[in-house]
């Protein structure tokens, strides 16, 4: 290889498929919607219940990944048909990561809301929705952003300290 | 409620003013001016990178395996490499080289760190550029290196 670039290694990686990248921001928007009316509704039972409905989606979204989550298949069946093809693909663990991103924020809210604490439910909410409404808006992806850090912070394998 | 939705209303557009603020830096070349190290080291010679730099700049682009924008990045910059003479596209995994990620404070995938023939880091690009945003950082490079004094 003579040419003056040079990448190493990153292609010979295996890699998961890509998914459709409008996948995970509609999945996002779904979860904006949901945010919002725990705001709407907070604090009380029924707010509580839509939270645990949220984080009950992440833990399908992260088990299954953003595909395999219940807002990735309403895309699919439903959204995806309409659209043209993307014009590129994404990885699926960034989103994937961003799914636990956002199970953590709305299970610590949950948590301190039945522990008592005032306003958890709403603050956590309201970062959550954060995430999302940048994620649906405008493709920012927070847990993506988040993923490089985390591995710095604990390196899993090549630890070449 | 309709207070409540307010409150919404205005977070949401608080955050977007925020994403938007953040994001115009993408791109574009920051610290270029050699009286200002930002990120620690400043040094990255070919001796590390095991390629020759190039002549007139080097871009470093340290990216991540599953990041999208690092692909585009290293379209543009890869473009660049083999159309200039004397311009050289190094692209290096951020997880495979964690000393150089903590050594020049990489945070974020793609963060392209611009060198000059030297091996002295006179800016980095954080984010992926377009073509013309890489250009606007090759004639940063030129600047720089015609102002430092002998």
């Amino acid at each position: 290889m003579n040419d003056q670039s040079q990448s190493e290694g990153l292609a010979s990686r295996p890699h998961p498929p890509g998914i459709d990248p409008r996948g995970p921001r509609f999945g996002a928007g779904i979860t904006a919607l949901l945010l919002v009316t725990v705001l709407l509704l907070a604090p009380g039972t029924a707010a509580r219940i839509v939270m645990a409905l949220v984080v009950l989606l992440f833990v399908i979204g992260v088990s299954a990944g953003a595909p395999g989550s219940v807002q990735g298949r309403i895309f699919r069946m439903f959204i995806r048909p309409r659209l043209a093809p993307p014009a590129e693909l994404e990885d699926p663990r960034p989103p994937r990561f961003a799914q636990l991103v956002g199970l953590v924020i709305t299970v610590i809210g949950l948590a301190l809301d039945l522990a008592g604490v005032p306003y958890a439910l709403a603050i956590a909410a309201g970062f959550a929705l954060v995430a999302a409404f940048l994620n649906a808006a405008f493709g920012f992806c927070l847990g993506c952003e988040m993923y490089l850090m985390m591995k710095r912070l604990a390196p899993t394998r090549h630890e070449a300290v | 409620m309709l207070l409540r939705l307010v409150w919404v209303f205005v977070l949401l557009a608080v955050s977007a003013a925020a994403w938007w603020l953040w994001q115009r830096r993408d791109g574009k070349l920051q610290g270029v001016t050699r009286a200002a190290p930002r990120h620690g080291e400043r040094h990255l010679g070919s001796a590390t990178l095991g390629v020759p730099l190039g002549a007139r700049a080097t871009f470093v682009q340290f990216s991540s395996d599953f990041c999208q924008p690092c692909r585009r990045a290293a379209v543009v910059l890869r473009g660049l490499a083999a159309e200039l003479p004397g311009v050289v596209h190094v692209e290096l995994d951020a997880e495979e080289h964690p000393e150089l990620t903590r050594r020049f404070g990489i945070l974020r995938t793609p963060t392209v760190l611009l060198v000059d023939v030297s091996g002295e880091v006179v800016g980095r690009i954080s984010g992926a550029p377009t073509t013309e945003q890489a250009l606007d950082a090759l004639d940063a490079v030129a600047d720089s290196t015609r102002a430092a004094p002998c």
